[in-house]
This record gives structure tokens, C-alpha cells and sequence, in this order.
């Protein structure tokens, strides 16, 4: 994970060729598939596309759902992130592993995992239901629960790495100085590592925004309920291609917004 | 057995050297050879594998290679440039499509045809035994969205039974709305025959009756691109001749 870093400060290195031809074909790749989009979009039918209510209620659903699975995220990842940086139990690496596996998990598989836990049937779903009468599949809160599933890794990699890179001797200034340890946690720790918090942050909430799989498995599609962004733009595809490039380019606008916003203004981009 | 073999090779061997003294195409070897690439509806997947691999079998040195998908997936993929042979569709207006933006060699030919049904779990522990039945309250039921074949059909199957059911969810294809009656999720779903038939003992089928329900058409076509139509369509052929038993092995009537 690439993690902003001071830089140090020496002459500008200059690029030898090869690197700028290299650079330019990597660049390139991620450009040119922005651009065919933007060529294909139907600009003049774009806003009556944009206005219908199911495009607003999968927009409104997918904010919802993203802010939310960012919430339980941030809440369960950070203490998750302090656990592995700074503690050592036996089966660590293993337990790291295992809850940074949705990232490489196919995200279906994982939503057939999530059923096979918080399902009707599921280890967890089954008493859920029948002590609280909780369903989570095919509700709102079971698409949360999907993309908090795929999109938390995210944080917690990105805060370990920072907790771990921490100058740990501010910690130990304030102990001495009598601070307890939930304090230095509260006024040393978090804010130091206050970049790698915002940019664990803006990925897991990126990545629960395009999150497809898991939710559509998980918690089903229908429109105002479960049915985001993503699972518009896919079953939009099927019947009405012109729509589902203008939702792709809200998706991107938005997401590309945030991305670069949150840049800018927290992580000091130079 | 030998015989047989031989004989249906012959046929479309001769079959496959007449259509190209009919057509522009460059006169082929009396022998089939080479290689075709079928795009084929997901449904078509278990039947069609077995099809292909009888074909092989029956015609040494060819190889049919399958791209199987969502009908609608399918055509925008040809439509976008993907290079295939034959296209085998889960129903017409998919069809239709590739018809009309002119990506056809000939006319399409419908090869089968599906059954809807209704998907319960094992056992059938809500005792569902008609459409009328999923309108009942409480009970979690899963479609097809409307947008894709299986939910139209549904659908219209429900209209015709004058049956109003709200659906939990609608799946973006048929196989998600038969995992999720499969892992117990829902209690009911509208699939095809041969959906229920694949899934195994997970999960029964309840028959829906002729006059309400919808049946799906299959047609099969030779793309306008393809670089070896001999072989195309003694494909084709071979799926309206030997292929019917394959496919009512696995649920599909013929047409």
C-alpha cells in the first residue's frame, strides 16, 4: 500500500527515457478507458437519465451505504489496526491474514461467506433471527454489511502501516509524564497518525462505493432497498446501455472528487 | 455405434462442402477441421459442455470452444467486436438484436425450448404448490429482475395467473435467484426447468401448468464474422439432430 511519505529534500532526479515511455504507456491505460466512456456518454439525454427516481434512490442508497460501512469500519478497524501493530499473541499473522483476505477474495465468494454466517441458515443469522428477529440478507443493513466486509481491510492495512511507522518515543514522553494510556492513545497516537486514519478512511470508503459482488450476493437487488450504484449500472447495462454509462460517470465523478478533495486538504499531496 | 458415427460425419461432411458451393464462402476440405467459438446463454452451459464434447468426439480435429453468459452480456459483447462463430440465445429479443444491427449470417433457428418453474428448497417446507401460493405473506420469494429473460417470463407468468408477489430481491440472473433457495435464504423463486434439474438435491421443483405458464425460446445462428462457417454449421446441425437428446437430458423440450 502506497502511503504518502515525507519527502526528502534533493535536487529533482531527471527520468531517463525508458522510465517516461513506461510511465506514460501506465498513465495511459488508466486514461483511456475514462475517455471512451466520456466519448460513448449521451450528453444531451444525460441529465433526464440522471433525474429518473431509481437513479436518485441507488445514488442516495449507495451514500448511505458507503458513509455507514466507512462508520463501522473506522469504529472496528482502528482498534483491529492498534491490535496487530502493537501487540504480539500467538496466531497474529495469522488473524491479520485472515481479515485482510476479502481484499484478494472474490467478492461473490465472500457474499456466499457473509450468507453462510448472518444468513437465515447461518451460524450467527439463524440466532439473530429467532432471539431478535434481525434479517440482515435483502435488507439495507445487509449491504452495509457487505461492503464493510470487502472495504475494512482497506483501513485497517493502511493504519497499521501507520501506527507502525510512528515515532513511538512521543507515546513514551507522555507515559512519563503521567498521561494514561487511553489519553495517550486519544491525544498522541490518533493524532499522529491522523494521515494514515484519513487515507485508510477515503480507500475503504472508495472501495465500498464500487462494491458489487458481496452486495449483490449478500444482500440481494432491489431498488431503494439494496440496489446501489453498482448494481444499477449492471442491470442497467442489460436493458439500457446509454443509462448505465451516465451512472458510471456519476459513480466516477463522485468517487474522483472525494479522492482528490480529500488529498489536497489532508494528506499535504505535494 | 462405428457405423453411426461415420455415417452422421459423412452427412455433414457432405452438408458442409454443398454450403459452400452455395455460398461465397472458399471451398473447405471435405474433412472439418479447426476451431469455432460459440457463444452460448449460461443456461445452455451444462448441456452445451456435453454437446461440444460429443462433437469433438465425432469430428477429430475440430475444437468448439464455448463462451457462455448472460444472452443481453453476450450480444454486447459481439456488438463491441468479440470474434465468434455461433450464437445460441436464451430468447428472442436478444436475438432480435443482433439481427437487426445485421451481425448475422442467416436466419436464427429455435433449437429448444425451456420450462418455467417454481424453485423451492428440499422437501418443499412451505408447502408451496402453485404461483398463487408465493403471494402468501411471510414468505420470502426472489425473481429475476425484470429487465432480464427469466424475470420477463416470470413475470408474464404471474400476470397470467393474476398473482401480485413482491419480491424480496431481484437477482441479476437466474442462477443467483437458485442459490439463494438453495442456502435457504428465500423460500421460493421462479426458475427454468433445467435450472432446478442442474441445482441437484438441494432444492425441488413445483410444476407451473401450460396455460399460465411461459415457455422460453432457444434459437441458435451462425455470426456474420465468422472465419470458419463449415464447421459453424455442422455445429449447428449436430445441436438439431443428436444435440436433442443432450438437451432433454438436462430438462430442455424440443421445439
Amino acid at each position: 500500500m502506497a502511503l504518502p511519505t515525507r519527502s526528502h529534500r534533493r535536487a529533482r532526479p531527471s527520468a531517463p527515457l525508458p522510465i517516461v515511455i513506461l510511465a506514460g504507456a501506465g498513465a495511459a491505460f488508466f486514461i483511456l478507458p475514462l475517455v471512451g466512456l466520456l466519448l460513448r456518454t449521451p450528453w444531451t439525454s444525460a441529465w433526464h437519465e440522471l433525474g429518473s427516481p431509481e437513479v436518485l434512490a441507488a445514488l442516495r442508497l449507495s451514500l448511505l451505504a458507503s458513509f455507514s460501512a466507512t462508520a463501522i469500519a473506522l469504529s472496528l478497524g482502528v482498534p483491529l489496526a492498534w491490535t496487530f501493530a502493537r501487540l504480539t499473541f500467538p496466531g497474529r499473522s495469522v488473524l491479520r491474514a485472515v481479515t485482510v483476505l476479502p481484499m484478494v477474495l472474490p467478492p461473490v465468494v465472500g457474499g456466499v461467506a457473509l450468507l453462510l454466517a448472518f444468513g437465515r441458515r447461518g451460524l450467527l443469522g439463524g440466532w439473530l433471527a429467532t432471539t431478535f428477529g434481525i434479517h440482515l440478507p435483502f435488507t439495507t443493513a445487509g449491504a452495509i454489511i457487505a461492503e464493510t466486509f470487502v472495504a475494512m481491510p482497506f483501513l485497517v492495512i493502511t493504519v497499521e502501516a501507520g501506527l507502525r511507522s510512528m515515532d513511538t518515543r512521543f507515546e513514551d514522553a507522555a507515559r512519563t509524564l503521567g498521561a494514561s494510556r487511553w489519553t495517550v492513545l486519544w491525544r498522541v497516537t490518533l493524532p499522529l497518525v491522523r494521515p494514515s486514519l484519513v487515507a485508510g478512511a477515503v480507500l475503504c470508503w472508495a472501495r465500498a462505493l464500487g462494491e458489487f459482488g458481496a452486495t449483490i450476493t449478500f444482500a440481494g437487488n432491489f431498488p431503494g432497498r439494496t440496489q446501489t450504484m453498482p448494481l444499477a449500472v449492471y442491470l442497467a447495462l442489460e436493458t439500457n446501455p446509454d443509462a448505465a454509462i451516465v451512472l458510471s460517470l456519476v459513480l466516477l465523478a463522485v468517487s474522483l472528487a472525494v479522492l482528490i478533495g480529500l488529498r489536497d486538504r489532508w494528506l499535504g499531496a505535494s | 455405434m462405428r457405423a453411426r458415427v461415420v455415417g452422421t460425419l459423412g452427412l455433414i461432411a457432405m452438408a458442409a462442402l454443398c454450403n459452400a458451393c452455395g455460398t461465397s464462402a472458399p471451398p473447405s476440405s471435405p474433412a472439418l477441421s479447426g476451431t469455432i467459438t460459440v457463444f452460448a446463454a449460461s443456461s445452455l452451459n451444462a448441456a452445451y459442455t456435453a454437446i461440444g464434447s460429443e462433437f469433438q468426439k465425432s469430428h477429430l480435429g475440430t475444437m468448439v470452444t464455448f463462451t457462455f453468459g448472460g444472452s443481453s452480456m453476450l450480444v454486447s459483447q459481439i456488438q463491441q467486436g468479440a470474434i465468434g462463430d455461433v450464437f445460441a440465445s436464451a430468447d428472442q429479443p436478444n436475438m432480435q438484436k443482433l439481427i437487426n444491427a445485421g451481425l448475422t449470417a442467416e436466419s436464427p433457428i429455435v433449437f429448444a425450448r425451456n420450462d418455467l418453474e417454481i424453485v423451492v428448497g428440499k422437501g418443499n417446507p412451505k408447502h408451496i404448490t402453485s404461483l398463487a401460493d408465493l403471494a402468501r405473506s411471510g414468505l420470502v420469494v426472489v425473481l429475476c429482475a425484470p429487465a432480464v429473460p427469466c424475470g420477463r417470463y416470470a413475470a408474464q407468468a404471474l400476470q397470467k395467473a393474476g398473482v401480485t408477489v413482491t419480491p424480496a430481491s431481484q437477482e441479476a440472473d437466474v442462477r443467483a435467484v437458485l442459490s439463494k433457495v438453495a442456502l435457504g435464504e428465500a423460500d421460493a423463486g421462479i426458475v427454468y426447468v433445467t435450472d432446478v434439474k442442474a441445482a441437484g438435491t438441494a432444492v425441488e421443483g413445483v410444476a407451473i401448468l401450460p396455460p399460465v405458464n411461459v415457455v422460453a425460446e432457444y434459437p441458435i445462428v451462425i455470426l456474420k464474422d465468422s472465419q470458419n462457417r463449415a464447421l459453424a454449421r455442422a455445429f449447428i446441425s449436430y445441436v438439431l439432430t443428436d444435440g436433442r437428446r443432450i438437451l432433454a437430458r438436462y430438462g430442455f423440450t424440443n421445439p
